[in-house]
């Protein structure tokens, strides 16, 4: 079940602050959601493979040719903070 | 091999990069010395609502390296996500494969001191490079150039048993993947990375000790100091009555040390799950036919091959066959030249010697296979001696020009007609009265080889050799 522990941990991972009290909102939205999905693995499905895609069409395959349609200036340019041409971020280490 | 009554239980991941011209996902240049985020789109900086679309010479080239590596390669793969959150991945996942990889149930052989060793290929799968990420403390700066650049992962099983095992199958893997030509095999440029999974238990037990995972290894060389080390301080740790975390550790090639990086207890929860953006992989027989029939010969069949059909020693055929640019010169060499040993001799001494001291490619030498293997038959006929052959060898070094054309550009034709060299003979032991006296009497011994020498000086080194033996114990009589 989803508790208010799972809901720090799945935080940390996603770097997300969450406050006390948002841990115990969400892990009850999140248990109604999770038991919907518990109703739906109570279904037989012994034999059965599991479904990666919907459809079996065959996979479109590219051609290894270079396209360049942006420069390093305008892929950078919506960024929050750079310098130069690169992205900065705060410290990760 | 045991080590104080332990055994080291060795497993090898290796990224290969995928020499092709593109990204795994979409057409940013994988070229290597672009600016900062020059080779970037919005696909590979993970912008929102961008979708990945799969580069065909990517899936030759697994499909390739898993042949050449004895791998089944599946007809159904899937692309996986890999969830984490760092900041050299904008997606917040690394496309991968988890749970049906490409290729699998593969295993490779090769030679350490002398003795053959078989190591298991347990799986390889295709996925992306992240970002490369620089930090400067207050902040950090990325860049995206290798974001999404292909990645094959080719990871052992826990087969190899010591530092020198672990070293040769990673000159091995990355032998394989030069000679397929899906990966330049360029250590520094991070084209080839390995990361090497170490325990130790004592000798005899069936179990496995906890393992460490050690990463930052960018020689082979290293490969082998760094696992030397870890095997010690796991040992020393066991011994101690401590325990062995599992964890990564970095090499440090300063201070000849790993040391711990982050612990694996920490929650590494990648959630992977199947990704929805990518239809799966699907290979036909017929594709798996064409790419197998593309394959090159590799290192070890043709090293086999030079030995029982050329009859070349076991050390010419492994040498030559190192590099595939070198196989392919010897061969070309010898196709001209018409003696195998003749050209594997030129090549490993001459050859080599005159290229690495101007650091260059077998590829980019001034004397081309044919010519080499021109002059070499050129010696076998008798028109230079062997020793005249350096000259012009040097000659074709420093000019590219053919060996006839520096032959006779140097007048260095050998003499082999019989008279003029009697001449030659005859105008020595003239000079030289006393000596032949010296020799004739037997007062003095071991003179013969005075008057080789004495004919060669002053036919300039140009006499047949063999000829002036025969006329000289004639005339000696």
């Amino acid at each position: 079940m989803i508790d208010k522990k799972t809901i720090e941990h799945i935080a940390k991972l996603a770097r997300l602050h969450v406050t006390e009290d948002e841990a115990q909102e969400y892990s009850t939205q999140l248990a109604k959601a999770l038991g919907h999905f518990e109703k739906i693995s109570k279904v037989n499905t012994d034999g059965v493979e599991p479904m990666i895609t919907p459809t079996e069409i065959e996979a479109y395959w590219r051609e290894d040719v270079v396209k360049q349609d942006f420069s390093a200036e305008e892929m950078t340019s919506n960024a929050p903070a750079k310098a130069g041409n690169l992205f900065q971020v705060p410290p990760v280490v | 091999m045991s080590y104080r009554g332990y055994e080291a239980v060795i497993g090898i991941e290796i990224h290969v990069q995928l020499s092709t011209k593109t990204k795994m996902f979409c057409a940013d240049s994988t070229s290597f010395d672009a600016g900062d985020n020059e080779n970037t789109s919005p696909v590979s900086v993970g912008m929102p609502g961008t979708l990945p679309v799969v580069n065909s010479k990517a899936i030759e080239y697994s499909i390739k390296t898993g042949l050449a590596l004895g791998c089944d390669i599946r007809k159904k793969s899937i692309f996986a996500r890999k969830n984490y959150f760092y900041p050299d991945l904008p997606k917040g996942y690394q496309i991968s494969q988890y749970d049906q990889p490409i290729c699998e149930n593969g295993s490779v052989t090769f030679t350490v001191d002398g003795k053959e060793k078989t190591v298991s290929i347990t799986r390889a799968h295709m996925e992306e490079d992240a970002g490369k990420s620089t930090h400067f403390g207050e902040y950090t700066l990325i860049n995206y150039n290798r974001s999404g650049i292909p990645l094959l992962e080719v990871v052992s099983g826990p087969d190899i048993r010591s530092p020198a095992e672990a070293a040769e199958y990673a000159r091995t893997i990355r032998q394989i993947v030069r000679y397929l030509d899906v990966c330049d095999g360029n250590l520094e440029e991070g084209s080839l990375r390995c990361d090497c999974n170490v325990s130790v238990r004592k000798l005899g037990d069936p179990q496995f000790g906890t393992r460490v995972e050690i990463k930052n290894i960018n020689s082979f060389r290293f490969v082998e100091k760094a696992i030397e080390y870890e095997i010690e301080r796991q040992i020393d740790e066991v011994e101690r009555g401590g325990k062995i975390i599992q964890e990564t550790r970095l090499w440090d090639p300063d201070k000849n040390r790993t040391f711990s990086m982050r612990s694996k207890e920490d929650a590494q929860d990648y959630r992977y799950f199947a990704d929805p953006d990518l239809l799966p992989i699907i290979v036909t027989d017929s594709m798996i036919e064409k790419f197998r029939q593309e394959l090159p010969e590799l290192p070890i069949a043709r090293a086999k091959r030079f030995e029982t059909e050329h009859a070349l020693p076991a050390y010419d055929a492994s040498v030559l066959t190192i590099e595939k640019d070198v196989a392919d010169y010897y061969e070309e060499t010898a196709k001209g030249a018409g003696n195998f040993k003749a050209s594997s001799n030129w090549i490993m001494t001459e050859l080599m010697r005159e290229l690495n001291s101007a650091g260059k490619n077998i590829k980019d030498s001034p004397i081309k296979p044919e010519q080499l293997g021109r002059m070499i038959a050129l010696i076998d006929k008798g028109s230079i001696s062997g020793k005249i052959a350096k000259t012009v060898f040097q000659g074709m070094w420093d000019s590219g020009k053919d060996p006839e054309v520096i032959i006779k550009e140097k007048g260095l034709v050998q003499i082999s007609d019989a008279a003029a060299i009697e001449k030659i003979v005859d105008d020595v032991l003239a000079a030289n009265a006393q000596v032949v006296d010296d020799h004739r009497s037997g007062r003095k011994k071991n003179l013969f080889g005075f008057f080789v020498g004495a004919v060669m000086k002053a036919s300039k080194g140009q006499a047949n050799p063999d000829m002036v033996n025969k006329i000289l114990q004639e005339k000696l009589k």
